[in-house]
């Protein structure tokens, strides 16, 4: 299968970029891993006249840690993130990134790609929800920093105007004592998850100080359930506060009937996974190592 | 080519040889291999960044060269199934692919043994956890992977050994 036929231009560094999208106008697209922008083209539902290559850059796949944050180059790969040593340090991140899809997509795929592209499937968006993380967009205008929560705007929509690029994601690295775990259901490793949920919480003996949750691909965009926060914060970890959250994560939830699954049972799958992420993110913030994966039908 | 589009100038070293060649950007890395350089080993399975028969090592990473622009991988170094036997010895990958069974028709074959050469050269004695993930972006629809399974556990073994005896 050909995508429709587009000019090529390759950008030798961000500001390279982002003038060539200022030039070009509205029709041109960046490419970073291609992983889902190929695709979109081969099935001709993405029809961009100009290609922006940002893929020969160089120095924007950097991942590293300053002043309590993780920064990463917009064009670091999800392989890159699943080995790195600064990115460990807050272990949802590698949930995430050594879970979607499989190896062949890690190794292109670009977390500035995934988050620009706003797919509402999407893994990252919705792990980084529950993390103070900043979008670093860059254009001639000059820089703008804007909170991941004002980024996503709407399925496949986000902050970022034409001729604008993202140049960097920063994530706050959670205190200490709180912990974090990033679930996510899929069919197969290739595909999207048909539910995912990503938990961030932190604990002081047992209690529950602070909560963060957020869902993925039950909505257009990753859902905050607010209500299921509110179910854990300050409230004793027990089994009765986790089925609370779980029930208040499931009425929150916002999911259409597709070929993953009906609406019902995307409600049932993500009240499931909720409990199981609860669980995990307890154990790291109590400081045990436990691994969590993406789950496989 | 339409009006407007000019074709772009790429080197790559696939499989040692140097090639330059001028290609439409729209070109896909695996009708490159397969059409301009006729190495149609690489097989184009669902088209559709899925099956993972069209897997190939760039610079030492499995990819899926259905889902990758020819000029993307201008400058890259290639690795494609026909560099695996050398001198007609089989690669203790393709050997252990014959001896445990581990294709039936083969289409997925090409794919299934670069995504276990990318694991092997990373991993000499890789875990079942470890193989059963680096394959999982490869479909197959014959053995039910148990073989596949079984033959990349031998082909580690017999690296293991050869690392060994050199």
């Amino acid at each position: 299968m050909y995508p429709r036929a587009f000019r090529y231009h390759r950008a030798g560094s961000l500001r390279e970029a982002a003038e060539m999208l200022s030039q070009l106008g509205e029709g041109a697209k960046l490419l970073a891993g291609g992983q889902s922008l190929i695709p979109l083209m081969k099935l001709r539902f993405a029809n961009p006249a100009d290609l922006v290559d940002l893929s020969f850059i160089k120095g924007a796949s950097y991942i590293q840690e300053e002043k309590g944050a993780i920064r990463i180059g917009a064009l670091a790969r999800h392989a890159e993130i699943q080995d790195s040593v600064a990115a460990s340090k807050i272990p949802i991140l590698c949930d995430c990134a050594a879970g979607i899809a499989d190896v062949q997509v890690r190794n292109r795929g670009t977390i500035g790609g995934s988050l620009a592209e706003a797919d509402p499937s999407g893994d990252w968006a919705t792990v980084l929800m529950t993390l103070a993380t900043d979008v670093r967009c860059f254009s001639c205008d000059g820089e703008r920093i804007i909170g991941l929560r004002d980024f996503v705007k709407d399925a496949y929509t986000t902050a970022l105007r034409h001729d604008e690029l993202v140049s960097e994601v920063s994530i706050q690295a959670p205190p200490k004592g709180s912990g974090g775990a990033y679930i996510a259901f899929k069919r197969a490793a290739p595909v999207y998850p048909t539910a995912s949920v990503a938990v961030q919480l932190s604990v002081e003996g047992d209690t529950c100080k602070a909560a963060s949750i957020a869902l993925g691909c039950v909505a257009l965009v990753p859902v905050r359930p607010h209500e299921a926060e509110s179910a854990l914060r300050g409230q004793r970890i027990s089994e009765k506060t986790i089925a609370a959250a779980a029930e208040a994560a499931r009425v929150a939830a916002d999911p259409q009937t597709d070929m993953r699954g009906s609406a019902e049972y995307k409600r049932e799958l993500v009240g499931a996974l909720v409990q199981r992420a609860i669980a995990a993110a307890v154990r790291r913030a109590r400081g045990e190592q436990v691994e969590v994966s993406h789950l496989y039908a | 080519m339409p009006e407007g589009i000019s074709s772009t100038s790429i080197r790559v070293r696939v499989n040692g040889k140097e090639y330059s060649r001028e290609v439409e950007p729209r070109l896909l890395l695996v009708e490159f291999l397969r059409e301009d350089l006729d190495l149609t080993g690489t097989h184009i399975g669902c088209d559709t960044t899925y099956c993972g028969a069209c897997t190939v090592l760039l610079n030492g990473a499995a990819v899926k060269s259905c889902t990758m622009f020819a000029v993307q991988a201008d400058g890259a170094e290639i690795i494609t199934v026909e560099d695996l036997e050398k001198n007609g010895e089989l690669h203790p990958i393709q050997k252990a692919f014959a001896d445990c069974h581990g294709l039936q028709c083969g289409y997925c074959t090409p794919g299934m043994m670069l995504s276990a050469l990318q694991l092997l050269s990373r991993a000499r004695n890789p875990d079942e956890k470890q193989i059963r993930k680096a394959i999982a972006g490869n479909t197959c629809r014959c053995t039910g992977y148990q073989n596949i399974f079984k033959a990349i556990s031998a082909a580690a073994q017999s690296l293991r050994e050869s690392d060994h005896g050199n």
